[in-house]
């Protein structure tokens, strides 16, 4: 299928990446062809199938429903790019 | 004595053991040698002291007759692995200077068993490519070169460092991961041995998360041998990884040179792709014929769907990264880039931070996953994912094991393929299949092209069969007697 520019706009919103004005062009033709090639796939009959979202070898088991960690608040925020008293920091979101 | 550098891990294993040489003289061989093979740019971070910190533990525990079955061996680690206090960016600029707080699963359980780490090893970005180009930290340069010639090739991708670190005698052995072919093809394109293992086989614990259904850790190693030694101290069942398979690990090395006659093998049709070198469809034969000698039945095979395998592969794995990538919101840790607003800072830290295949391959996952895209994209991807695994299934029933090409061609040059998305795609089109349908492959050098430049075979095993694979590949392995070696150039 043919991107135009407003799908690869929405795309990149949809993904949450910037797209400068002038790379919409080339995103458009680069992810035009990867549609397109991906199209091959409707020549296969997958008519009642089910479909196969993971390969599982074996039965996989249950853990007990019980907290196994916490208590870490220095390490969870050793890499943050911003934190404070114990809090990550993060910009307005509430208006 | 050669250079220690030059041992396999066994001989070195061996060496130790005996006390011929000291796991800090085996650091410091192997610490030199990455330092006069910086032109290869395989590490993205040297960690000398903690080898050699390590390495005196291993020294004692050697002389106190307690060393574990890697004791001193010196390893690299590819920066997908989150190692304790050692930068971890699976080559992005996004994850910045990110320092894990803790370690994975399968990096603590090689130190628990008592190797050695030298550093972290270039990759391409996030496991996104097939030539170690999209790295932040630019492409490793494969050791290898075209006879006569000094144009620089790639080592493929993703685990590039890790095939050229083997391949150059950077270290014993490296860890990889492998989502669509990223051990198997850099081994093929090196000369080296790489297996990724049944889905589920090693805890995805502790590495940077691509496409969860697909992802799978495993060795690159110099020898078959080598492989199977790491790979069993790789595997175990983790509770901290809710697809880890709880099943015994058995001896893969035992597997080793064990005989072959009467086993079936398949050869799938469909794994003759148009325009493959003549050299690669001779060496395939060549493979054939090794297993006959050896005793092995070999039966022609169909697996139908081959073909759709690449394309479902780039629906999915996209969808997944696009799902996994989302928590790199310059929140938590790594780069943040200031926006006006909540919305903003997210665009311009995913902007800045990510490179331009992975912005392509989230862009195409969000967009696939997207309202009144999904049954179109993503469900017929994972309908056409059960056809492939039902293809293997039928196969299985005939076969123990299954011979391919493991990719196109030789290695190619740096930037040859860069400029084109889909043809670097193009690369995994052998590999690929595996990881869908969760199997293990192994991949190991069978001979050289006309230009000097390494080819490999892929074996493909039934799920939880590693074993199989090993056995059949200690066989081709000594068959081909591939002792060919890249001139070290970069010295």
């Amino acid at each position: 299928m043919a991107i135009d520019a407003a799908t690869v706009r929405k795309a990149a919103r949809l993904a949450r990446i910037k797209v400068e004005d002038g790379e919409v062009d080339k995103l458009a033709t680069e992810l035009s062809g990867i549609l397109t090639w991906i199209e091959q796939l409707n020549e296969v009959d997958t008519e009642g199938v089910a479909p196969m979202a993971s390969t599982e070898a074996v039965a996989l088991p249950m853990r007990e429903d019980v907290v196994t960690d916490g208590g870490d608040a220095a390490a969870i925020l050793a890499n943050a790019p911003k934190a404070d008293r114990g809090f990550f920091v993060v910009p307005k979101v509430v208006e | 004595m050669a250079e220690l550098t030059d041992l396999t891990l066994k001989g070195a294993l061996e060496g130790l053991k005996a006390r011929r040489f000291s796991a800090v003289e085996l650091a410091q061989a192997h610490l030199a040698a990455i330092e006069g093979a910086r032109a290869l740019n395989a590490y993205v971070l040297e960690t000398p002291e903690k080898a050699l910190a390590m390495a005196q533990a291993s020294d004692a525990r050697l002389k106190a007759g307690d060393a574990g079955p890697l004791e001193g061996a010196s390893l690299g680690v590819k920066d997908l692995f989150c190692t304790e206090g050692v930068r971890s960016t699976a080559c992005s600029k996004i994850l910045g200077d990110f320092k894990p707080t803790y370690e994975s699963t399968v990096t603590a359980n090689l130190w628990r068993d008592g190797a050695v780490m030298l550093g972290k090893l270039n990759m391409d970005e996030f496991a996104m490519g097939s030539s170690n180009e999209t790295s932040a930290f630019g492409p490793v340069v494969n050791p290898w070169r075209s006879r006569g010639s000094n144009r620089p090739l790639a080592p493929g991708g993703s685990s590039g460092g890790s095939a050229t670190a083997v391949a150059a005698n950077l270290a014993l052995g490296a860890t990889a991961t492998d989502t669509g072919g990223s051990i198997r093809q850099p081994a093929s394109l090196t000369g080296t041995v790489g297996i990724k293992p049944t889905y589920g086989r090693c805890s995805r614990w502790g590495i940077v998360a691509f496409a969860s259904s697909l992802d799978q850790a495993g060795p690159l190693a110099k020898t078959v041998e080598d492989a199977a030694i790491l790979l069993r101290s790789m595997s175990g069942h983790d509770p901290k990884d809710s697809t880890s398979i709880p099943a015994e690990v058995p001896d893969f090395q035992s597997f080793v040179g064990k005989p072959v006659k009467g086993l079936r093998i398949g050869v799938p049709k469909e794994y003759r792709a148009d325009g493959m070198p003549a050299e690669i469809e001779q060496l395939w034969a060549d493979g054939v014929a090794w297993l006959k000698d050896a005793g092995c039945e070999v039966v022609d095979v169909s697996l139908p769907h081959t073909k759709y395998a690449l394309p479902a592969y780039y629906i999915i794995a996209p969808a997944e990264a696009s799902s996994n990538l989302a928590r790199y919101d310059g929140m938590r840790f790594g780069l943040r880039v200031d926006g006006d607003n909540l919305t903003e800072t997210y665009e311009a830290t995913r902007a800045a931070g990510f490179g331009a295949e992975v912005r392509r391959r989230v862009m195409i996952g969000a967009y696939v996953l997207s309202a009144g895209y999904y049954d179109a994209y993503y469900l017929k991807a994972l309908k056409v994912r059960r056809k492939i695994a039902d293809d293997f299934d039928a196969a299985f029933e005939k076969v123990d094991a299954l011979l391919t090409p493991t990719a196109p061609s030789a290695a190619f040059g740096l930037g040859e393929n860069t400029a084109d998305p889909l043809a670097m795609y193009l690369n995994d089109v052998f590999t690929v299949t595996v990881n869908l349908a969760g199997l293990p492959a192994l991949s190991l050098p069978a001979g050289l092209d006309a230009q000097g430049l390494p080819l490999g075979l892929q074996l493909i095993g039934r799920s939880m069969d590693e074993g199989t694979l090993f056995q059949l590949a200690s066989v081709m392995e000594k068959a081909a007697d591939f002792r060919a070696r890249p001139e070290p150039w970069w010295r």
